[in-house]
């Protein structure tokens, strides 16, 4: 989808936001949305795909006024919802009056790790032919999917150079809607800075961009 | 205490997490306390440091070098430094011409096996913006100063390999242990926000 999170190349949002002494979490509630995030993965009801999917579709003006990991709030919430594991209407109600019951025992950190690297890879060990190989040129398909996609506007209909051949991954557009993995080589493609940005770009630098066969196209 | 004044200084999101948060726990969705696990893992255990020990190897092992550039996975593999996401790495090496730089412009992906979680900056707008279009201008901002003759490779992470910067070893640093080696790698010159031996930058 042509959403908000798509960001490359946009002007506007000021200096990089460059903090001395970082903490991992700026305050507890945070690692606390990140931890959630981890443990409810090992559920197996969604995947790294469909939670980006379900991120790009906050609304827009949500999505630009909220931080980093209030976004992973909301997209775990509507996760939760969307996969029937919580409803809307037991996020809407105080604490106090709530009555729930356990319906599951929950999984002991032990099986989380177990589950979280058994996914850890998106490679897909499998012998397809790769329409392209290094050194190839390629141009990025002028395509504008309504769904999840991992092709970014800035180099749509740009030509570049296949720079490396990463082998066989899972295809996320299919993935991020459970519509199959899709499998095909993914390639690393290079692009020089002018034919991304045009003259005004340094004639020397090179833009870098991770995209699979069904993105690309022959000049 | 009322439950007014315990929660007065509780922001709503605050209060929409710990909410979020008890509803699991009491479905049996979560077990709180593997939670606190894994946060611990993430404030604790890995961080930048797991990155520098592989680039303080790369620099004092010639065949660890070129194996890492090869196959970074294997490589970084090899010194338990094992990703729960996104495993699959490829190690940049800087050069006196070449000058490396990681982004993702779609959402934070970050190789979180070798440099932790990221910080606030790299998931910021202005970062995932600006980083493919004005390198340089980014980069200034970090005080890093690159030459014109420096050629500025950006690499945008818009899939499940993940990337890392594998910097110059700074000049009269030779007779340095690894492990003093690895003290002088920062995070962002990982990231490729900041050249080693040159100016520290900010951040």
């Amino acid at each position: 989808m042509d959403g908000i999170h798509d960001m490359g190349g946009m002007d506007g949002f000021g200096p990089i936001p460059i903090e001395q002494n970082e903490p991992v979490f700026h305050a507890p509630w945070e690692g606390r949305v990140w931890a959630l995030n981890t443990a409810l993965g090992a559920w197996g009801k969604w995947n790294i795909d469909a939670g980006r999917y379900t991120l790009e579709q906050l609304d827009p003006a949500l999505y630009l006024s909220s931080s980093y990991y209030q976004r992973w709030l909301y997209r775990t919430e509507n996760m939760l919802v969307d996969h029937d594991m919580v409803s809307r209407s037991e996020l809407e109600t105080p604490p106090e009056e709530r009555r729930v019951t356990a319906e599951r025992e929950p999984l002991p950190l032990d099986e989380i790790l177990v589950r979280q690297h058994k996914t850890r890879s998106a490679r897909v060990h499998e012998d397809i032919p790769a329409a392209f190989q290094a050194g190839d040129r390629v141009r990025a398909r002028n395509i504008h999917p309504t769904g999840h996609t991992r092709i970014p506007r800035y180099v749509r209909g740009r030509v570049g150079v296949i720079d490396r051949d990463h082998g066989v991954f899972i295809f996320p557009d299919t993935h991020a809607v459970f519509a199959g993995d899709k499998p095909q080589h993914l390639y690393s493609v290079r692009f020089t800075a002018r034919e991304l940005w045009g003259p005004d770009a340094d004639p020397g630098d090179k833009i870098y961009v991770d995209m699979w066969d069904d993105y690309l196209e022959v000049p | 205490m009322p439950d007014h004044a315990l929660h007065s200084h509780l922001s709503d999101t605050e209060l929409r997490v710990r909410a979020l948060e008890s509803l699991l726990a009491d479905k049996g969705l979560v077990d709180p306390t593997a939670l606190d696990a894994i946060v611990d893992t993430y404030e604790n255990k890995v961080g930048p440091r797991n990155g520098a020990r592989v680039v303080a190897r790369a620099w004092v092992d010639e065949d660890f070098r070129q194996w890492l550039l090869r196959d970074g996975t294997a490589a970084i593999d090899s010194l338990g430094y094992v990703s729960t996401q996104g495993a699959d790495i490829v190690v940049l090496e800087n050069t006196a011409t070449v000058h490396n730089m990681t982004v993702c412009t779609l959402c934070s992906c970050y190789p979180w096996a070798v440099l932790g979680l990221p910080p606030a900056w790299y998931k910021s707008f202005a970062y995932r913006a600006r980083a493919v279009k004005d390198p340089r201008g980014v980069l200034a901002e970090f005080g890093q100063v690159i030459p014109a003759e420096l050629e500025v490779r950006v690499w945008d992470s818009t899939a499940e390999v993940r990337y890392m910067v594998l910097p110059q070893q700074p000049p009269g640093t030779e007779a340095l242990s690894e492990d003093a080696l690895a003290d002088l790698v920062t995070r962002n010159a990982m990231i490729g926000t900041e050249r080693l031996g040159q100016d520290r930058g900010r951040g």
